[in-house]
Formats: structure tokens, C-alpha cells, sequence
């Protein structure tokens, strides 16, 4: 294997990695004090920690449970469907639970899974010491836990939503839902989506910014690569589930009619914006899932990944493939022929990287020897059980047969086919190959087996019939059939499968009770003989000192690497800031950049999680002073928690090892905020893409009756005043930077006109449009004006809390040149909040009157 | 309910399956493609399965030809290239005729789904509303009939599987879903989006005439109701039960709109949309309590009518042929 690549990217001098391993004895004390620094909090301070081996079992602990509780319902399901006419679960019941079985499992048990997967594993296997926002991690778990507890818990009380995982509307609007049911969903899925955001933003700056040095992106472990294309994924089609979901709840609380067709709404908008959500959605499970394959079936074949680049640019292509086909979901609604035709290409078009990795697994597989241990098993169970799901969508890509299977148990059959065989035995055999590394005892491979030939099994008897039963004429979501169709023998294997199924989790759980010992001193280790770096010796600290990586298999082919940076002899065997800390590298040869100090346990974020989730179900429960209060609070324990940040330590510069020093403090593309800014924004500026789109295609529907817009002054007055806040706010940081001599007042003061500019041209606006006499509740223009409105609005309030909290920092003395970093991110978010705010402008006013 | 209770109608068999057991030209081209798929499903299974098995069994040297690149290349690009793309052009060739306007003289019919029943009305050349039925559709064998579908309410979906896809109901649109039967026959069919509630129960019949006798049942249909005059006692409670409000009666003073045209309902082969085999009893039934049989649907249960009364009804109802 090659070492450091020669042309750098940072000006770093690569040669100083020869440097390493160094020689000779560290200092006593250096380990004590790496101990005692990351030591988590004891007794019921534990809720405080933010570390990510703890945040990472829990995590993924909260996942599984909500994997059980989706799966009781399922068997709920399964036994009321076991016979016709069967009298196991009312009809109301019923749907309320099919839809939350979907909800659930999609919701709060998939994404979450994944993502929990990489806050355990990535910074292990990057060599990191922990991810780059630790609390924020932390704070999407809590966020989670409670929001999707409380969600859950509304099927106790009769209030789960009953309308679907897909909500179509007008079923979910208040004429034909008019309980708080839909409110639920609505809310509580908003609520989990600014988890899974949080999530993706953290993973994104963490591979690209905390890999261990020399990890170049062509020795990136394939499953950080599959984390990456993921996070993207997350950061570009959640925003569309948002504004559906905002939209709808819009119209349901205030009349706002998008959906409504009466009033000139149109229900396909929601398929549209749902689906270019929800089919990407299942790549987004798919891919993680897909990398912990790519890992585990090298280890368990003992030999690299055969084709790696090609799994790679399959990742990349899944990824920009799958943006593509959200309308097969739509195959039935009588889309014009050439759409169908293009989304049909694209669905089958997005198997090929799929097919990619299938083969990529087969000749990894050929060009070992197979170890039939349990992740050995559940990974070759996968890849059958994914081949046939894949077969099957492969048939439901074409149109025509789509147009018989279309929400029937075929379509039922498929879905869990991929999902089961590209997510869930993926993930199971993700838990037997890594809990050594989290747990003293590794799970029993004994039980492992029963586990997998029970699932494996269950999986085949409960939903291989499903497909003939679809044909067969079998709907979906039907609660009860009528006896004499010959559907009973189908059900009533499907319904045994799916009783051996559950038997084979209820058994991997007592082997989790038996066997997984988290959080100890010591852990099993590499038992199945992996290459990556999440193999190397730890502590809570992670590896003592951080290695560099000249290899893809890192442990395979450097020799004595496990014993060299256990002995300290690599970057930061110590902690030389005093306090927790990681390294921060470049995105594509991470070359050492600067040391980035990291926060340390608090309970600013789990109060913040607990008033968000508060506000949210407050706002469900149409409570809403407070749920406002709730927000607030929310809102100041995350201010609260950002005070910590952005304070220079007192050395400038430190020692990472064999005299290389480093900066502690960075600003601009190099740091780790301004990644996690620009990738936040990003979500932003989808939800105003999706806006638009939901603007334009409403006019598409109701040309004759879209109005023109208010006067041509008010749009100049605000287009200026938002011009002039876009530049201030890029000069801000400039001046603060550049010109010390004027001290921080300067800055601030351009931060705080510029934020008061913003509200200003919005004030314009919003005045020019409601003396227009648009009114929201009475068309779908003025609906959609006055959402994008709102959101614009939304950015305005923010910014304003921004600008206040610069004002406040300022007062405490917090702004001056040498820790720029606050005013710069904050200047970025009223600039991305001015761009955003002049195309609302350019889109409302000029669009379509412009074009005349 | 028994949970033994067969369905409704002898048209909703789950075998042979009716999405593969075509009736018609819509349907036939489609049950082409389904076993065209099942081959090369198949196919693609077995190869899966057979390079996944020398992967793992089979001696080094056969081993060693898999584990490379070239795999990758020829069996996780190529192939599926070649087969995905002939495939592609195959369903793309069918899938042309969606939602064409109807043609001059073509049948229609307009179907509005309805929670949770079928709204069904017979238009004229004009494309005017002749009259109304429900939970049936009546076409004639032999040539294309455009089932004109809309919603007033929440999105429906209407599958025929012997005579062609599902095609939906989605309120502010109006799709055209063309079907043909090539031989006079009962054919089955059910709702296939989630509208809430009762959506299991949703179900309907085609039935499929020659030429001549679906004029002659048109022109039956057609003409108002004619009750015999010795049921005036089951008119009498259906006028004092407030029936009228909700449902029409062509030729009487019945003449609400939220429900089922009832003028010729005792012709219909089920009641509640497909839930029921239509007869006196089980008329009497569904009338003194619909909500048993069907929860949730929008037909309140009549308790206060005493057997005699509900006999008397659901004879005069029986005799609407």
C-alpha cells in the first residue's frame, strides 16, 4: 500500500509523518490524564453524558426497542389477519396501528438505527477521538428518545394518526381527520426530522473534517463512505418531508388550502414533495446498511473488498439515482406518459449500483474463504433476501405490471424483502460483528445462529406468500377480507412466518441480556478480525494515541500499529489544551489542520431536547402558550449550551505529537462550524428549492386564477434592504478580521443592522401582500405566498436571535479579532437568510407576471 | 360476524388470480409481462444463487475465476444493462394509453368513489348523466368502455384486475381508465388506495353483457321505479324512517343525494358495496344494523325499526329490480 499522497492539500509537510511511530517512553501520568479528562459522569449525572460510545449504545438501544414496538404491532397485524372476518383488532384500531407499524419503523427505528450506527462507530473507525459536536449528537438522541416515546404512547390513548405512513391527503385533512390523530404524526415526525438532520450535519463534518491523518479519501473505510453519501441524502430530501408536513399541518390548523382541490389546491402536491422524501428514504436506510456489508464481508471472507471504487461510485450513484424515481410510488394516478416513461428508466436505472455491490460481495466472498460465523450468516441472508426484494422492484418499475401490483400485498411483500434484506440482517449482522468492540463479552454464537435461521426463515414463510396473495387481489391496508377468496392459507402461513420471525429477535434479545456488557474497562476485542481502525485497543478517550492511516485495512497491513499507538506513539498521546479535544483534518488527504478542544458532559442539551420535544407535543395537544414557552426555553438552553463555544485557548498553538504543532482555533472552510453552518444551510435553501417547486406547480394548476402581485415599489424598497443586509453581513466578519484596530463594535453593529434590515424588507413585503388583499385562506397562490412567506419570516426570527446573541457576546467582551468565529457563522446565516429572501422576492413577484 | 362468511359474490375469487387471469385485451398484455418477469426474475435469482454458492463451495480455482473486478463489470453492470434495457422497452410500449379523452362515440361511464361505496352514473354522447347506479358497473362485451374516474371525497383507486391496472380517483381530476370484456361475465373489483375506515370493504362488480342485452338493461335502468302496489307498507317506513333523505328513488319523492340511487336495487348483485349478497334477509340486515356489518360506513343504524318493519322494507326494496 501506497503511503501519504506527496501532493498536499493544506501546505501541511507530509514528510513530518515519518516522524512516526515516535521512539521512547511517554511521560507517566500522560494516559491518567487522558483517563481522567474523558471519564464520563457518574451516577445520575450519566443523563449528561455526551461521549459517543455511551451516546452511541444508547442510541442504537432506543432504536431497537422502537424496532420491537413496530414489530408487536406488526404481529398485532399478522393475528387479526390470520383469518377473515377475524375479530383481533377493531377497524379503527386497525389502521392506527398499520400506520404507525409503517411510521415507526421507517421513522424511529430505520433512520435512527443507521444513524445511531455511525455516532457508535465513526469515530472509532476514523480515528477520531470523538465526532466533531458531540453535545449535538447527545441532543439529537434525547431529542429522539422523548419525541418518539410520546408518539408511540398516543396509540395507548386511541390518538395514534390512522391515515397511512404516506398521510395522503384530503384522508389526513381535518374534513376527514378532523382528531388530533394526524396532529400527531405531523408534528412528531417534524419533531424526529430535526433529529435526523442534527444527525446527518454531524456525520457529514465528521468524516469530511475528524478522519485520522493520512486517511486519504481513497482510504476512507467503505462504510464511512456509505455514512457520507447517506448524511448527504438526509440533508437533500428531508427538507421536502418538512415542508409536506408544515404544509399539511398549515392546512389543517388554519385553513391554508394546498391539498385542498376546491379551493384549488391539488392532493398530488403532498405525493410529490412526500415521495421525493420517501423513496430516497429507502436508499438512505439501504446505504449505511450496504456499508456495514461492504465492511463485515471482507472480515468475515478475511480479504479486501473486491472492487471497492466501484461500491463507492455505486454509493454515489445510489445517491444520485434515487432522486430520480420518486414517482414510480405514483404509477396509478394518471401522470402524462413521458414522466411515467422517465421514472420507470430511473427506477430501474437505480438497481445497477445495486447489482454493483451484490456481485462486489460475491467476488469478495470467491476470493477468500467464507467464515459461516453469525454476521457471516446474516450477511449471506441478506444478500439473498435483498436480490429477490430487488427482483421484485425490478418488476414494479415497469409501469404496466406496477398497474396491477399497485397497494397490494405484492407491493407489502417487495418492500419488506429489500427492507429486511438490506437493512434489518445487515444491521443484525452489523450488532454481532461490533458489539465485541463496545462490549466485554461478545454476543453467543450459539444463539446467533438460532437468531438468524429463525429470522431468516420467518422472514421467507411470512412474506413469500404475500406476493401470490397480491395477485391473488389482496389490497393493502385492509383490515379484514371475507373468507372463501383462497386468501386464508396465504395469511395464515404469513402470519406463522411472522411469529418465527419475532421468536428469532426474542431470542437475539436474551442473548443481548446474557451477553452485552457495555462501558466496561475492558472490551472482547476483534474476535471476527477486522481491518479497521475501530479494532485498535480503547478507552472512553477512544485510541490512546491517533495512529496515521496508510492503508485501507489499516490493522491488516501496518504492522505493529495496535501495540504502537496504545503506546502513545502517534498524534495526541496526551492531551496538551488540558481538557478533551480531537484532531481536525482536511476533507481530501486529511492533513492535520488544527486541534479542535471539544465540549465536556452538561445538561444545557438534554434540557433543550426535552423543551423541543415539549413544544412540539404541546403544539400537538393544541396547547399552544405552552408550547411557545416550551420553544422558547428550548431555544435559550441551546443559547445557552453555544456560550460555551467559541472561547480561544490560552496556548494558541500546541504540541500533537513529535513537535508538529497546531493551532487550537480555526475559522472559515477549515473549521468544523463552518462545514456544519454551510451543510445546515443547505437544508435551508432545499426547503426553499421544494417551496418553489410547490409554488410553481400550483400555478400550473390554477393559471387563470393566480393574481398578480402587490406594487413594484414595495418589491424594490425590499429587494434593497435585503441586498444591504447580505452585504453587511459578509462584511461583518471581514471587518472584524481584517481591521482589528476598530475593534469588535464595528461588526456587531453590521450584524445587528443587517439583521434589522432583514426584518425590515420582510415587514415590506408581507405589508405589500396583505394590502393586496391575497388572502391565505381562500387559494392555493395565496396559501403557498404566504408559506414561503413564513418560512422567510422563520429565517428573519432567527437571525434576529442571532444578531441579539452577537450583541450579548459583544457586551461579555466575547467578539474581538482573535475568536472571529461567532460573528463569521452568524454572518453566513444572514446572508444565506438575504439570498433566500430575494429569490421569495424574485419567485412571488416576477413569476409568472414577469414572464408576460 | 362468523369468520367464515364468504364473500358477497361468486367474482371475488382469489383463483385462479385474477390480476394473471386477463379477460380482456387491457388486461391480457399485462399478464404478458407479468410472466415475462417471473422468467427473467428467475433467471436472475438462479444466477444470483449460483455464483453465490461457487463463491462459497466450490474449489479454489473455480473460486478465484469469480473473485475479481470482471465479476463486478460483466454480472453487476452489463447484464443487468442488456436485461433492464429490453425489459424497459417492453413496458414502455405498453404504457402509451393512459388517460386518452374519450372518443366520439366510445361508451362512458362516469365511477365517483365515495366513502366507501361507488358512485356510478351512465353518461349520454353529450357526456350528460342518463342515470345513476352504484357499487356496478354494466359495460357491454366486445369494445372499449372510458370509466370516467373522480372523487368528491378522499383518493380511491379502482382495480378490475381481469380487465386492467388500478388506475385512481383523485379529487380535482378526473382519469380515464378504459376496460373491455371480451366475454359476457361478472367480474370483481375493489377499492385499492387507503381511504380510511371501512377502505377493506370496498368492492364492486363489472358485469360485462352482450351488445344486445346491455341496451336492454341500459333502457331498464333507465326508466323509473316500479313498486307493485301491495309493498306500500315497506314504502310507508321507508318514508317514515327519513330513507328518502339520503336516498334516491327515481319515480317517487325520494330524492336525496348522499347516498346510493336506490331505484333499482333489488336488481344489484350486493349490498353495502360488495360486503353482502343482495336478498330480503340480508337487506333487513344491513338496514337495521349496517355499522355491525360494515363499522364505520356513513348508513346509520335503525335500531327503532322492529323486524316486521324491516321485513316490509327490504321486501319493498327487493322488488326495485
Amino acid at each position: 500500500m501506497s503511503g501519504p499522497p506527496e501532493a498536499s492539500e493544506t501546505g501541511f509537510d507530509t514528510a513530518l509523518y515519518d516522524r512516526f511511530p515516535t521512539k521512547g517512553r511517554r511521560p507517566a501520568g500522560e494516559l491518567a490524564e487522558l483517563e481522567r479528562i474523558w471519564c464520563a459522569p457518574r451516577r445520575w449525572e450519566w443523563i449528561t453524558v455526551i461521549n459517543n460510545n455511551y451516546v452511541g449504545v444508547y442510541y442504537v438501544g432506543a432504536a431497537m426497542l422502537f424496532f420491537v414496538l413496530a414489530g408487536v404491532l406488526a404481529l398485532l397485524m399478522r393475528a387479526q389477519l390470520a383469518l377473515p372476518y377475524n375479530g383481533v383488532l377493531p377497524q379503527e384500531t386497525y389502521n392506527q396501528v398499520f400506520t404507525m407499524h409503517g411510521t415507526v419503523m421507517m421513522f424511529l427505528f430505520a433512520v435512527p438505527a443507521v444513524e445511531a450506527l455511525g455516532v457508535l462507530l465513526l469515530p472509532q473507525m476514523l480515528g477520531a477521538r470523538d465526532l466533531p459536536f458531540p453535545r449535538l449528537s447527545a441532543y439529537a438522541f434525547w431529542a429522539y428518545l422523548i419525541g418518539g416515546l410520546a408518539f408511540f404512547c398516543s396509540l395507548f390513548f386511541g390518538l395514534a394518526p390512522n391515515g397511512g405512513w404516506f398521510m395522503y391527503p384530503p384522508l389526513t385533512s381535518t374534513t376527514y381527520s378532523p382528531g388530533i390523530n394526524a396532529d400527531f404524526w405531523l408534528l412528531g415526525i417534524g419533531f424526529i426530522e430535526i433529529s435526523a438532520i442534527a444527525g446527518a450535519i454531524e456525520i457529514i463534518v465528521g468524516v469530511l473534517k475528524t478522519r485520522a491523518p493520512g486517511m486519504s479519501l481513497d482510504k476512507l473505510p467503505i462504510f464511512a463512505w456509505a455514512m457520507l453519501v447517506f448524511a448527504g441524502m438526509i440533508i437533500i430530501a428531508f427538507p421536502s418531508v418538512i415542508l409536506a408536513t408544515t404544509l399539511l399541518e398549515l392546512e389543517r390548523a388554519l385553513g391554508w388550502p394546498f391539498f385542498d382541490a376546491a379551493r384549488g389546491g391539488d392532493p398530488m402536491l403532498w405525493q410529490h414533495l412526500f415521495w421525493f422524501f420517501g423513496h430516497p428514504e429507502v436508499y438512505i436506510i439501504f446505504l449505511p446498511a450496504a456499508g456495514a456489508m461492504s465492511t463485515i464481508v471482507p472480515a468475515v471472507a478475511r480479504t479486501p473488498l473486491v472492487g471497492h471504487w466501484l461500491v463507492v461510485l455505486a454509493f454515489l450513484a445510489t445517491g444520485f439515482i434515487s432522486f430520480g424515481v420518486w414517482a414510480h410510488h405514483m404509477f396509478t394516478t394518471g401522470m402524462p406518459g413521458v414522466s411515467i416513461g422517465l421514472f420507470s428508466a430511473a427506477s430501474m436505472a437505480v438497481s445497477l449500483p445495486a447489482g454493483v455491490q451484490v456481485f462486489a460481495w460475491i467476488a469478495t466472498v470467491a476470493s477468500g474463504r467464507m467464515r459461516f460465523n453469525t454476521p457471516g450468516l446474516f450477511v449471506l441472508g441478506s444478500l439473498l433476501v435483498f436480490v429477490m426484494g430487488g427482483l421484485t422492484g425490478v418488476m414494479a418499475a415497469m409501469v404496466p405490471f406496477d398497474w396491477q401490483a399497485h397497494d397490494t400485498y405484492f407491493i407489502v411483500a417487495h418492500l419488506h424483502y429489500v427492507l429486511i434484506g438490506g437493512m434489518v440482517f445487515p444491521l443484525f449482522a452489523a450488532i454481532y460483528y461490533w458489539t465485541p468492540m463496545s462490549s466485554a463479552r461478545p454476543l453467543s454464537e450459539r444463539l446467533g445462529r438460532w437468531v438468524f435461521w429463525l429470522m431468516f426463515a420467518g422472514m421467507h414463510l411470512a412474506f413469500l406468500p404475500m406476493h401470490l396473495v397480491g395477485l391473488m387481489g389482496m389490497p393493502r391496508r385492509i383490515y379484514t377480507y371475507a373468507g372463501g377468496r383462497d386468501w386464508e392459507w396465504p395469511n395464515l402461513i404469513s402470519t406463522l412466518g411472522a411469529f418465527v420471525f419475532a421468536a428469532g429477535v426474542l431470542i437475539w434479545i436474551i442473548d443481548m441480556i446474557r451477553n452485552f456488557r457495555p462501558f466496561g474497562p475492558k472490551d472482547a476485542g476483534n474476535v471476527y478480525e477486522g481491518g479497521g481502525l475501530e479494532w485498535l485497543p480503547t478507552g472512553l478517550y477512544s485510541t490512546r494515541s491517533i495512529p496515521i492511516v496508510r492503508s485501507l485495512y489499516p490493522l491488516w497491513d501496518q504492522k505493529n500499529l495496535g501495540r504502537d499507538v496504545a503506546a502513545g506513539r502517534y498524534f495526541l498521546p496526551g492531551t496538551p489544551t488540558g481538557g478533551r479535544e480531537t484532531l481536525v483534518t482536511s476533507p481530501i488527504n486529511a492533513e492535520p489542520q488544527h486541534l479542535l478542544p471539544m465540549p465536556v458532559p452538561s445538561g444545557w442539551h438534554v434540557w433543550a431536547a426535552v423543551f423541543t420535544a415539549g413544544f412540539f407535543l404541546l403544539l400537538t395537544v393544541q396547547a399552544y402558550v405552552a408550547s411557545v414557552a416550551s420553544g422558547m426555553l428550548a431555544i435559550a438552553c441551546v443559547l445557552r449550551w453555544c456560550w460555551f463555544l467559541d472561547h480561544p485557548q490560552k496556548q494558541r498553538t500546541v504540541d500533537v505529537g513529535a513537535g508538529i504543532e497546531l493551532s487550537t482555533y480555526a475559522t472559515g472552510p477549515s473549521s468544523t462550524g463552518w462545514w456544519a453552518m454551510v451543510t445546515t444551510l443547505v437544508v435551508g435553501g432545499m426547503v426553499l428549492a421544494m417551496s418553489v417547486f410547490s409554488y410553481v406547480f400550483l400555478w400550473s394548476r390554477n393559471m387563470e386564477a393566480w393574481r398578480p402581485p402587490p406594487g413594484t415599489g414595495s418589491l424594490a424598497a425590499a429587494g434593497a434592504m435585503t441586498l444591504a443586509a447580505g452585504v453587511l453581513a459578509w462584511l461583518a466578519n471581514h471587518r472584524l478580521v481584517r481591521d482589528a484596530r476598530h475593534g469588535p463594535w464595528q461588526a456587531v453593529a453590521m450584524i445587528l443592522l443587517s439583521g434589522a434590515l432583514l426584518a425590515a424588507a420582510f415587514a415590506v413585503d408581507l405589508t405589500a401582500w396583505r394590502g393586496g388583499g391575497l388572502a391565505a385562506k381562500l387559494s392555493a397562490q395565496g396559501a403557498i405566498v404566504y408559506s414561503i412567506l413564513s418560512w422567510q419570516g422563520f429565517f428573519v426570527a432567527v437571525s434576529a436571535i442571532m444578531a441579539l446573541y452577537v450583541l450579548l457576546r459583544g457586551l461579555f467582551g466575547y467578539v474581538a479579532a482573535d475568536r472571529p468565529a461567532t460573528v463569521q457563522l452568524v454572518g453566513l446565516f444572514l446572508g444565506y437568510t438575504a439570498g433566500q429572501g430575494l429569490v421569495g422576492l424574485g419567485l412571488m413577484r416576477l413569476f409568472p407576471a414577469g414572464l408576460s | 360476524m362468523q369468520t367464515d362468511a364468504p364473500p358477497a359474490h361468486d367474482s371475488f375469487k382469489g383463483w385462479p388470480p385474477p390480476a394473471m387471469d386477463p379477460a380482456g385485451p387491457f388486461a391480457a398484455p399485462l399478464n404478458s409481462l407479468t410472466w415475462g418477469l417471473l422468467a427473467v426474475v428467475a433467471t436472475v435469482l438462479a444466477v444470483v444463487v449460483v455464483a453465490l454458492a461457487i463463491a462459497l463451495f466450490a474449489p479454489r480455482a473455480w473460486r478465484r475465476r469469480l473473485g475479481g473486478e470482471r465479476l463486478v463489470w460483466v454480472a453487476g453492470v452489463a447484464f443487468p444493462v442488456v436485461v433492464l434495457s429490453a425489459l424497459l422497452a417492453w413496458g414502455l410500449s405498453l404504457t402509451h394509453r393512459m388517460s386518452e379523452p374519450p372518443r366520439p362515440g366510445e361508451e362512458r361511464i362516469r365511477v365517483t368513489g365515495e366513502m366507501w361505496w361507488w358512485r356510478v352514473a351512465y353518461l349520454d354522447a353529450g357526456g350528460a348523466e342518463a342515470f345513476q347506479d352504484a357499487n356496478e358497473i354494466h359495460i357491454p362485451t366486445g369494445r372499449p368502455v372510458a370509466l370516467e374516474l373522480e372523487s368528491t371525497d378522499v383518493i380511491h383507486s379502482l382495480w378490475i384486475p381481469r380487465l386492467n391496472g388500478k388506475l385512481d380517483m383523485i379529487p380535482g381530476r378526473r382519469n380515464i381508465l378504459r376496460v373491455q370484456a371480451d366475454k359476457p361475465g361478472e367480474y370483481g373489483a375493489q377499492c385499492a388506495e387507503f381511504c380510511g375506515g371501512p377502505h377493506a370493504l370496498m368492492a364492486l362488480v363489472v358485469v360485462a353483457h352482450a351488445p344486445a342485452d346491455y341496451e336492454a338493461w341500459k333502457a331498464r335502468q333507465a326508466a323509473p321505479a316500479a313498486p307493485s302496489p301491495n309493498q306500500a307498507a315497506g314504502k310507508a317506513v321507508f318514508d317514515r324512517a327519513g330513507c328518502g333523505a339520503c336516498h334516491a328513488i327515481r319515480g317517487t319523492d325520494a330524492n336525496g343525494l348522499a347516498g346510493p340511487d336506490l331505484t333499482h336495487v333489488g336488481a344489484r348483485r350486493t349490498l353495502g358495496a360488495g360486503v353482502l349478497p343482495n336478498n330480503a334477509g340480508t337487506m333487513a340486515g344491513w338496514i337495521g344494523d349496517s355499522q355491525a356489518i360494515k363499522p364505520g360506513n356513513r348508513m346509520p343504524a335503525y335500531p327503532v325499526l322492529k323486524g316486521r318493519e324491516l321485513r316490509e322494507v327490504a321486501t319493498y326494496l327487493e322488488g326495485l329490480k
